[in-house]
Parts: C-alpha cells; structure tokens; sequence
C-alpha cells in the first residue's frame, strides 16, 4: 500500500490495556491556563520510566469547563489504577496546587472506579479547609495564598490503550521531523489521545530489555541509521533517519483514529511508515495500519 | 399516565392533617382507595373525600387546588414523584422528604422543608419560619436537598441545617443561619438581623448588605472560585448568582467566633460599590 510516495508497511502496532485519568485544569487566564498544563503533564513520556503518561488531550473553552473559565482536559495513563491514582496525587498536589488560580475537576465523572484526589490533597489546609457538595458533587476549597484551591474530591478511572505507534523514516531527518510533527500536531486535534513524548513525537524508540541486566528497555537498534551496518536493520533503504509517535488512548477505536489521521499527515514524501510492535505476544490491541487506513486488502 | 387531582371542597374549621398529600402514598392507589385515605380533623379521623374532590388514579404526580392554609404535612416524608399546589399551603410542607419536588404557587406556612433529606421544593409566594430548620430538640436540620421560596420567609431559616442549599427571593427575618452546620444559605434580598447567629459552619451568600453581629470577623474580599460552580448549579433554577471579578467581588466574614466557628457569609459588592470603598 502506498500514499503518495510512501510505502506503508503491512504490519502492526502492538499496544496494552493501561488505566487512564481525565482531569479538567482551568485558570484565570490562558497563561497560567499554559503553566498548570505544563507542570503537570512534564516528565510523564512512558511509565518505563515515569510515574504516568500524560499529555493534554484538548483545550476548553470557558463555557465547556466547569467555572467558566479556560480550561484543558489531561490525560494521564497508567497500568493500574493504584499507581495512577499515586500519580495523580502527586501531580496535582505539587503541579497544580501550587501553580497561581488553577482548579481542578475530574473529567470522567460517570466513571465507578474512583481514586482520591480532594480527599487526600486537603490535608494541605492544616484544618482550614472546607468542602462543599454541590449538585452532588464534593469538591475541596484549600485555602492558599491566593485565595483557595479548589479540587474535586476525587477522579474517575477508566480503562484505556497504551502504546499505539507509527514510525516515520524520512530520507533525510528534516524530511522526517516535519513529517513527524505534522503527524503529532493532528494527533493532537483528536479528543480522546494524547501523544506523551515531547512534542508528541520520540527519537529514542525503545525495544524491550538489554544486554544490561538493570534496565528493562534500550534503544530500538533495527531503526537507528547509525547501526545499519552493525545490527540487521528494519529501515527502509531509502531511509537514513526515523521517528516514532506514541499514542495513548481512552479507546481502541480512539487510538485508531488518531493512527490513521497521523499517516495521512506525514505521508506523501517519506520513504515509509511502519509500527513498531513484539510479534504480537505481549500486548492485547493489534492496529494494524492497512486496516486503520481502511485498506481491504490489509493482511493479504 | 396523568395527575391525581384534588380540590378542596372547603376550608377546615381547625387544622387538618393530610401526610396522605404526597406521590409515596397515592402513587399506586386506585380512585376509591384514594378516596378513603384516612386525614386527621383535630382529633377527628376523617376520610380525604370529606374534603376534597378528587380526580385520577394512580400517578406519582399530583396536583392540590385551593385554599390550603390550614392544611398540615402536605408531602411529608416523600421520597418521589411531583406534587404541584395552586393556592396557599399550610406548616410543614415537605417535611422529612427525601426526593420528588414540590411546587407550591401561592404562599407556605411555616417548616417548609424541616429535616430534609433531598429533593427540590418551590414556593412562588412568601413562607413562614424555619425553613429547613431542625424541629425543636433535634440536633440536624436539613440534610440536602433544596429549597427555594421566592418572597421573604420568617425566622430562624436553615436553623441547625447541615446540607443542601435554601434560597430567598426576598427578605429574610431575623436568625437565617442560626446555630447553622453546614450547607448553603442564599439571601437574594438580605436579612433583617442576626444572620449567622452560633452557626458552625456553613455558607451564608448574600446579595445585599446585611447587619453583621460583632462576632463576625471580615476576613478579606476576593471572588471564590466555588461560586462559579454554585452559579452555575443556580442557574438551572432561574437564579442568578453573580461571580465574575468584573462585576463585583465577595466580602468574606468568617464566624461566629463566640462559638467558635467555622461559617462563613459572603456579601456581595457590586463593582462600583467595591471601588468606592
């Protein structure tokens, strides 16, 4: 299958189930809107290595937040919801708590997993703190230097997909990058995923375990141009440079659909595109790209 | 399935008592059982058709007409369904409920509400005393729900109350908030005096000046960010709560220390009001 001039590999991505949180952040304005964002979905690419994976799924306009002011909805996945909800303390205890105007509210609300998030957090109040139930809901007012912090009593779980993929090989690694870029920002129009590596986009692909016993996970070798002549490569010939964009999702189809608005994006002048994935024996979601982009003759 | 619909044939010469008036207990009667509802007529037992006209069967939604200001315990307890009265109504309306709603359009006798547990009750006229509050000796008021009377209300509104949110149209006699515990009072048209007295905790938002006790202490102004929250949950019911900085900000009094507590009332500064201070 081709696009353009780009091959289209007929494999698959192999991606896991994880557990996922949505949080709505609003601020006063789009600034500290920016900050709290930031803070909180930083140092947040895979869980190899941090304690979530996180990105901003989506901005909200104030009449889609719940104060009515700006406002993002953040994703953060992890594999079980104890750890997540760890996480979730942790980043909004020291990310968002402290970032100037910010509250905080959880954005999966029919979810019946729950895992604290207000309740813990209000403990920082010192017995100031107060709560209030309103149309059901507790939410947490702490009080802070600039007024009060107000945070939901607690956040949803769901159960997500982690770890779709595309990677891009470009001829040259400018070629790639905007390629790459132009898959990761139309990732990031689509609601329900987030790209967590920086800019949505990785060098540093990872394939499991080492020749080192005390790490997990080291460089993809089979796609780094440099190794071509040491290891046996995966590149296309035509390919002296590649990038991976990993994708978080709330669902299957979700992934999918960013996976296919991804190629199409970065398609066109690029050798090829292909997924990175373990022959199929560790992760539970398979996507593969001929089906994705609606390619009946997919797996022939 | 359509409304149960009573009319009062005319008004009883002392009190009547008719917890039968509510959705739990005519929901799945048919016309005659209805019609043998036992009501309490002084020490009397009566039937409701000795007073009322009675039309349908079988419905959680019932509609009351008439004068019935002497008519007590109207929705008491009522757990469900919708019960709407044209006219006056009499003390204790909704009462113990814990669900449904109730829409009274006229006015309301005292203990609208007393000890709640959840559900929504209207009243488009004027209402008597305590509402919401806690009957005499018990320790909770309200627990959720809420309450909304359009025109002013008599003493000791959401006395001892917990939860839940009260709102008033228009003035509030002395003690709104008394001995309060938790929950909101919203005082659209203020309140004569006392306001907050012993309360606990709690939220007292006012719309307009009011008279602090001393044991009040003004804590800072500022436009706290759950009011955007409590605006919103507001406007579903017609009621508008203002909360954006550019209006006006929030004068924070924090009591009542002699307690002590932990309550707080909120008084509104309209923005030219807040400049010129």
């Amino acid at each position: 299958m081709k696009i353009g001039a780009t091959h289209i590999e007929d494999t698959f991505a192999e991606a896991f189930p994880m557990r996922f949180a949505r949080l709505i952040v609003t601020a006063a304005d789009d600034h500290w809107l920016d900050m709290a964002c930031r803070e909180a979905t930083g140092f947040a690419t895979s869980v190899i290595g941090c304690d979530a994976e996180a990105g901003v799924e989506q901005l909200l306009s104030p009449d889609a937040t719940p104060d009515g002011r700006p406002g993002a909805a953040l994703l953060f996945f992890g594999f079980s919801s104890e750890p997540l909800g760890k996480a979730l303390l942790a980043r909004a205890g020291q990310c968002l708590l402290p970032c100037a105007t910010t509250a905080v509210y959880d954005g999966l609300p029919d979810a019946e997993k729950r895992v604290p998030l207000g309740s813990h957090l209000r403990y920082f109040g010192d017995g100031y703190q107060k709560s209030k139930v309103i149309a059901g809901v507790r939410y947490w007012r702490i009080p802070v230097m600039d007024g009060e912090f107000l945070v939901e009593e607690n956040a949803g779980v769901g159960e997500g997909v982690g770890g779709g993929n595309l990677i891009l090989q470009g001829e040259t690694q400018a070629q790639a990058l905007a390629a790459a870029r132009r898959a990761a920002e139309a990732i990031a129009e689509l609601p329900g995923v987030i790209a967590p590596f920086p800019g949505g986009v990785v060098r540093a692909g990872s394939k499991v375990g080492s020749r080192y016993k005390q790490l997990s996970a080291s460089t993809n070798d089979p796609y780094c141009p440099t190794l071509a002549g040491h290891v046996e490569t995966k590149l296309h010939p035509a390919a002296n440079c590649s990038y991976e964009l990993v994708i978080d999702g709330i669902t299957e189809a979700a992934i999918a659909h960013a996976m296919a608005g991804a190629v199409h994006a970065a398609a066109g002048e690029l050798p090829a595109i292909t997924a990175g994935n373990y022959g199929g024996k560790l992760g539970k979601f398979h996507f593969r790209l001929r089906e994705v982009l609606g390619d009946s003759r997919s797996g022939e | 399935m359509s409304a149960i619909r009573l009319t009062l044939k005319e008004q009883p010469g002392v009190p009547l008592e008719t917890e039968v008036l509510s959705p739990d207990a005519l929901a799945d009667l048919a016309h005659d059982e209805i019609r043998s509802l036992p009501v309490q007529l002084g020490k009397r037992r009566r039937r409701l058709d000795d007073f009322f006209e009675i039309e349908g069967e079988r419905s959680d939604e019932i509609e009351v007409h008439g004068d019935l200001s002497l008519l007590k315990w109207i929705g008491r307890g009522m757990s469900r369904g919708r019960l709407t009265i044209h006219g006056n109504v009499g003390m204790h309306l909704g009462a113990y409920m814990t669900g449904g709603s109730i829409e009274v359009h006229g006015d309301a006798g005292d203990w609208v509400g007393a000890e709640m547990g959840d559900g929504l009750i209207s009243v488009h006229g004027n209402a008597g005393g305590q509402i919401g509050a806690a009957y005499r000796g018990s320790p909770t008021g309200m627990r959720g729900g809420t309450i909304v009377i359009d025109g002013s209300t008599g003493l000791e509104v959401g006395m001892r109350m917990k939860k839940g949110t009260i709102v008033i149209g228009d003035t509030a006699k002395d003690f709104a908030g008394l001995q309060m515990k938790g929950g909101n009072i919203v005082l659209l048209a203020g309140a004569e005096l006392r306001t907050g007295a012993w309360m606990i905790r709690g939220t007292i938002i006012s719309l307009k000046p009011i008279a602090m006790l001393p044991t009040f202490r003004l804590a800072r102004s500022y436009n706290p960010e759950f009011l955007r929250l409590y605006a919103r949950f507001l406007s579903g019911l017609g009621i508008t709560l203002p909360c954006a900085a550019d209006e006006g900000r929030y004068d924070l009094y924090s009591g009542d220390v002699s307690v002590p507590g932990k309550g707080e009332i909120f008084v509104w500064q309209p923005a030219e009001a807040a400049a010129s201070r």
